[in-house]
Formats: structure tokens, sequence, C-alpha cells
């Protein structure tokens, strides 16, 4: 019993201590952790819309949308963050598209452990430059031989699975913002 | 006197075996997942290594500290909390001022807490060692690890994409092996390493 009693007391006050610590470390890096994830939107941001000059954050459902306006104040677009299944684990993608929803003005992949050499290989810009301008009604298509339409890209030699994903989160989160900005 | 220089001979020792004799990788072959995981260039096997060290000195410190203290039916349930703690501090503050590295490292920082060298050093050293011989002997096998994941992350890294630290090392018409990277690449190169070590040890010892 005294035995038992000795085991709870020491568990317990170690536990508490490495609980009020980490709580102690957590606290002081938490402020540094959110600027660092703002900075890299705000950074993929200025890349993919140059003419945006300011940023207004818009919450919607459980996700924000940064609406921009350009020096004149007018709106130029949304940027939004999407994400979903890759092939090998989760892709986030950044992307800014213009007010009326209908053409991208490019994407940016913030987040991926695709196979390096194929799947990987949507980070490079050859990759992501086909979504510059692209017009996203009815959808984005993927296609594995030539771009025939506007609303084209051409798949990843090797690497269709990635292609594909990351064709399908961005057609869905579209899809998601034209019923949420309407209402 | 006599006793001195020999405490001084068995510290240098508990120091060195992890860098060379006993080194976690290549002879215990320990923490394989990290080691052929995270190495896919030279700098991601560094920041793994630094990692390992830190949570494997201040896990050895406390676990030697707090021995006596431990009740023996739950020591590992403790040394784990204590392991815990600090990789999560070690995630905080990769993920608070290097953003770059921690995404490339990925689930596999947080994952030092199942890493079996530092469970390994605590319950095989730690725990029955002075807290001064526990240090170096976790010293010792951190920078151990570290090199180790330096070897495997720099070979691997010049075989697939070419370059050391970043640093382009191959002529342009150089054709990446892309398998270097992938996982059977990390496979290939550590036995290999081993292999190496192997014969090495062998000749040391004729």
């Amino acid at each position: 019993m005294k035995e038992a009693f000795k085991i709870i007391v020491v568990l317990t006050v170690i536990c508490l201590i490495c609980a009020f610590f980490l709580s102690f470390v957590f606290s002081v890096a938490k402020e540094k952790i959110e600027m660092n994830a703002k900075r890299a939107i705000e950074e993929g941001i200025s890349k993919l819309a140059p003419c945006a000059k300011r940023v207004e954050e818009i919450k919607l459902k459980d996700e924000v949308v940064y609406k921009l306006f350009d020096e004149q104040d007018n709106s130029v677009g949304y940027a939004f963050l999407a994400q979903g299944q890759g092939y090998q684990g989760k892709i986030k993608i950044l992307a800014v598209v213009d007010s009326s929803l209908e053409k991208l003005e490019g994407i940016e992949v913030v987040e991926s452990v695709e196979t390096p050499g194929l799947g990987a290989r949507i980070t490079e810009a050859l990759f992501m430059e086909q979504f510059k301008k692209l017009t996203v009604i009815p959808k984005i298509e993927y296609v594995k031989e030539e771009v025939e339409k506007d609303n084209q890209i051409m798949a990843i030699t090797g690497a269709t699975v990635t292609s594909k994903a990351v064709v399908n989160i961005l057609n869905k989160r579209i899809e998601e913002l034209r019923e949420e900005l309407k209402g | 006197m006599a006793e001195i220089i020999e405490s001084k001979i068995k510290m240098k020792k508990e120091f060195i075996k992890g860098l060379w004799k006993e080194h976690p990788i290549l002879r215990q072959l320990l923490g394989m997942c990290p080691a052929l995981a995270v190495t896919t260039s030279a700098i991601n096997g560094i920041s793994m290594g630094l990692a390992v060290i830190f949570v494997l000195f201040f896990s050895s410190l406390v676990v030697s500290l707090i021995k006596k203290v431990i009740p023996p039916q739950v020591r590992i349930a403790v040394y784990t909390v204590i392991i815990a703690t600090f990789v999560t501090v070690v995630d905080i503050f990769f993920k608070a001022n290097f953003p770059q590295i921690s995404r490339a490292l990925g689930p596999y920082l947080p994952l030092i807490v199942v890493n079996c060298i530092i469970l390994g050093r605590c319950e095989a050293f730690a725990s029955k060692n002075s807290v001064l011989v526990s240090l170096l002997d976790a010293l010792g096998m951190g920078l151990g690890f570290m090199w180790g994941l330096f070897l495997l992350g720099s070979i691997r890294e010049i075989l697939g994409f070419g370059s050391l630290l970043g640093v382009k090392m191959m002529p342009p018409e150089y054709n990446p092996l892309i398998i270097m990277i992938l996982p059977a690449g990390a496979f290939l190169v550590l036995g290999f390493l081993v292999a190496v070590m192997n014969r090495l040890e062998l000749r040391i010892k004729d």
C-alpha cells in the first residue's frame, strides 16, 4: 500500500513539473510560431499577387480567407489556403483567385511530402506556372497530352496521382468559396 | 592520485565509445527510423542530430539526478515523460526559430520520443551512473548519432541531388540518382556504411 502510494506521488509530481515547464516554454514561443505562419502567408501573397497592397482577413466558417486590395483600394481578388490528401501525405496550397472567382492568379505549394523527383515536382516553378491566369470555370481539369482549353493543366508524367490531388484540392476549395462568399 | 587518473580514463572511455566502438547507428543499429527517414540531405541530418543531442543530454541529466527517487516499477514511464518533455521543447524551439527545418523534419522531430537510443541510454546508463559520467555518455552517443546522420545525409544528397549542404558538387551533366533520395537509397547507403565499419573494425583488431 505504501509502495503504491509512493508510485502515484512520484509520477504525479514529475508529470506536473513537466506540464508546467512545457506550458511555460510554449507561452514564450507561441507568438513567434504564429508570426512565422502569418509571415509565410504574407510572403506568398505578395509573390502571387504583386498588385495587392492591402490584405483584409475574412473569417468564413472555420477558415480564414484573405481579401486583397490594390493601391486604389479596389478589390483584386482573394487569397486562400486549400489542403487535402496527396499521394504520400497532406498537400497544402496557397492560391490567389480574382474577385469574380473565375481566374486563378497563381498558386504556391506550401507544404507537401510527395515522392522526390516525381510528385515533389509540383513545387517546381514549371508546374506552378501553369496555374497563372488559369480559368477555373466550370472547374480545373488535368490532361496527360496537349493542353487544349484554358482551364486545363498538364499532369506531371509519372505523378498523375499528385497532379490530380492538386487539381481536386483547388476545385473543392474554390467550389466552397463560391458558396461561402455568396452568402 | 591513482584513483583520479583511473576515473579520468573511465570518463574518456565513456565519452569516446559512442563515437566509434559502440556507435549508435553503425554498431548498435539503434534509432533506425530517423536515421533512414530524415537523411535525404546533409542539413536534415545535422538538425536531427542536434535535436537528439539536446534531448539525450537533458534526459540523461534529469534521470541520473533523480534515479534514487524513481520507483523501479514505473521507471520506464518516468523516463518517457521526461524524454517527451524535452522533445516537445525542441519541437517548439524549431517551430519558432527555424520553421523551414521544422517543416523538412516533419513528424520525425516529435518522434524522437520513441527513439530507442535515448530510452536505451537512460535505462542502461544514466539510471546506474553518476551525473557527470552520464552526461559524457550522452554527449558521446549524441555526437556519434549526429556524425552518422551527417554522413548518411551527405552521401545521399551528393548522389541524389548532386549537391552538398545545398552547394552544387557535381558537374551539370551529372544525372542525379533519384533512388538515393527515396527510402530504398537510405537502406542501400546504410548497408554499405555498416559493411565499411565492420571491415575497419576487423582491420583494427588484426
